[in-house]
């Protein structure tokens, strides 16, 4: 980096400007979080809006400490945690394999596409009765029920990633005797890897959707089955802890993906 | 000089569930060592197939191609290709995309071909930047880099389907005579195929005219223009704008 002294008075207003619209955003960002939940917590304070049925900040925190002091939150949190990562990995693992073969063969690729269509856009929540009587009432349905929600989406995006590898550079390889395993390994993946790592954020929500989903239909521990259960109770505190509990984890497994981004994607 | 490429009465039809469209149509022509062939033709006259066939990667319907006396069926390391783009892999480094070729023989490891990679790269300017990513470099010098890649696995024949086409005017004036400099240098062989038919005559001992679709040769013409100045310099003489002339009304008479 350059020091200050050496740039333009232009480029130096330049830079100011870029530096202030980034503390703009930012304090924005936090601006409008820390009014949200002042106004919220106002509002319930002075018996505006029913603090049984819309909760409010201080309620949500007393919660949270009672969870984690009734020593039962790290419990459910790590349930959940493990049903998301376990769908996570193996739909990803399993989904981009099938890409790789779906890649390979055309009749293949031929033959499943009208089952891939349909299973893409069936309601995988309608398969949870069909799932729980298969691998019984526990964290087996859930982890599959997160595996078969993210495991379409990944091949459907690895397949097209994998197909619109650049014609030219094909030949170039074919060109120089190359074979088929080469042109996978040397080319197919490695220009798809943008889309394997979009591909990661994608299933971050989707695996988070199979997990929970899962947990509403069949669970006794969990995030989500703390938000059934807080429901049904009325107890609306535990329904808007855990969603915040939620929100936090996803917010960091998402962040833990773009990070794995930066290292992973060399060329910009 | 000897011949090193024969075609003989290479003929080649598509199928498609519309029909069969006959591309080419008994086209025969031998190469002689050290050459520069040029193939012009109308736009969509099957110039590019033409490449295919030789660097093994389509089967002609009919006929033959040899290279020193030996049928061509797949491709071989004895011809390099080279494309319209610079195809450099983005995510490989300049030195790793030049290796590229020994890399799928197998071959990163033998010295005496890595040597010859490094010696081209630093012969060729491109040593400080073989730890480079292609998108780091400018046009001219990726069609460079991309140059030395085929280069890698000493083919004694090249292939140069429109190199330059992707190029701006001006870049593609000099790399066209960056590119013609290096391949004398390194005594190969070429044909080039181009819808440019000054850059044909600017760099070609013959250049063979196509007739449009199903193609047929229509002409070949030797170019006699000064070969011991550069591409650029030939575009200057006399014989130059007569010959522009003469191969502009040849396809156009054609076209009609």
């Amino acid at each position: 980096m350059k020091k200050h002294s050496e740039f333009s008075r232009e480029h130096v207003l330049f830079l100011k400007k870029q530096r202030n619209t980034t503390l703009f955003v930012n304090s924005m960002r936090f601006i409008i979080l820390i009014a949200f939940l002042a106004l919220w917590e106002l509002l319930a304070t002075f018996n505006v809006i029913d603090s049984f049925l819309m909760s409010s900040p201080s309620r949500i925190l007393t919660t949270i400490k009672n969870l984690i002091i009734a020593d039962n939150l790290w419990l459910h949190v790590g349930t959940t945690l493990f049903e998301t990562l376990a769908g996570f990995f193996i739909a990803t693992f399993l989904g981009t394999l099938i890409a790789v073969a779906l890649w390979w063969s055309e009749n293949l690729r031929k033959i499943l596409e009208p089952y891939l269509i349909v299973l893409n856009s069936l309601p995988k929540i309608a398969l949870g009765p069909i799932i729980i009587v298969w691998f019984g009432s526990g964290i087996k349905s859930i982890i599959f029920m997160a595996i078969i929600i993210t495991i379409i989406v990944t091949i459907i995006t690895m397949q097209n990633a994998f197909l619109s590898t650049d014609d030219g550079k094909i030949m170039l390889l074919k060109s120089m005797g190359a074979t088929k395993l080469q042109i996978l390994t040397k080319l197919v993946i490695p220009s798809s890897l943008k889309s394997f790592i979009s591909c990661l954020k994608i299933n971050v929500g989707m695996a988070w959707i199979g997990s929970i989903m899962g947990e509403y239909l069949t669970s006794r521990q969990g995030i989500g089955y703390l938000i059934v259960y807080g429901g049904q109770v009325f107890k609306l505190d535990l329904v808007m802890a855990s969603t915040v509990i939620l929100c936090i984890l996803a917010g960091v497994m998402y962040a833990l993906v773009a990070l794995a981004e930066k290292f992973l994607i060399k060329d910009k | 000089m000897n011949t090193i490429l024969n075609i003989e009465k290479i003929s080649l039809s598509y199928h498609t569930k519309q029909g069969e469209i006959q591309a080419l149509n008994s086209i025969s022509f031998d190469v002689l060592d050290g050459e520069f062939i040029a193939i012009i033709g109308p736009s969509g006259c099957g110039k590019t197939s033409i490449l295919s066939i030789i660097a093994g990667l389509i089967k002609p319907s009919g006929g033959k191609v040899f290279l020193f006396g030996n049928q061509i069926s797949r491709p071989t390391e004895s011809i390099g290709y080279m494309l319209q783009k610079d195809q450099l892999f983005p995510w490989r480094t300049i030195e790793k995309n030049a290796l590229l070729p020994l890399e799928l023989k197998g071959l990163s490891r033998d010295g005496e071909k890595r040597k010859n990679v490094e010696h081209l790269l630093k012969k060729y300017g491109l040593w400080e930047f073989r730890k480079s990513y292609p998108n780091q470099l400018s046009g001219g010098m990726r069609q460079r880099a991309a140059l030395i890649r085929t280069l890698a696995s000493s083919p004694k024949l090249l292939l140069l389907d429109e190199p330059f086409s992707a190029l701006d005017y001006q870049t593609r004036l000099s790399v066209c005579d960056d590119v013609y400099d290096i391949i004398k240098r390194e005594k190969k062989t070429a044909i080039l195929v181009t819808h440019d038919i000054s850059e044909a005559i600017a760099l070609a001992d013959r250049i063979i005219v196509l007739t449009k679709r199903p193609s047929k040769i229509l002409n070949i013409h030797y170019i006699d223009t000064d070969k011991s100045v550069s591409p650029l310099k030939r575009r200057e003489s006399k014989d130059f704008s007569s010959w522009f002339e003469r191969l502009w009304r040849e396809l156009n008479y054609e076209k009609a």
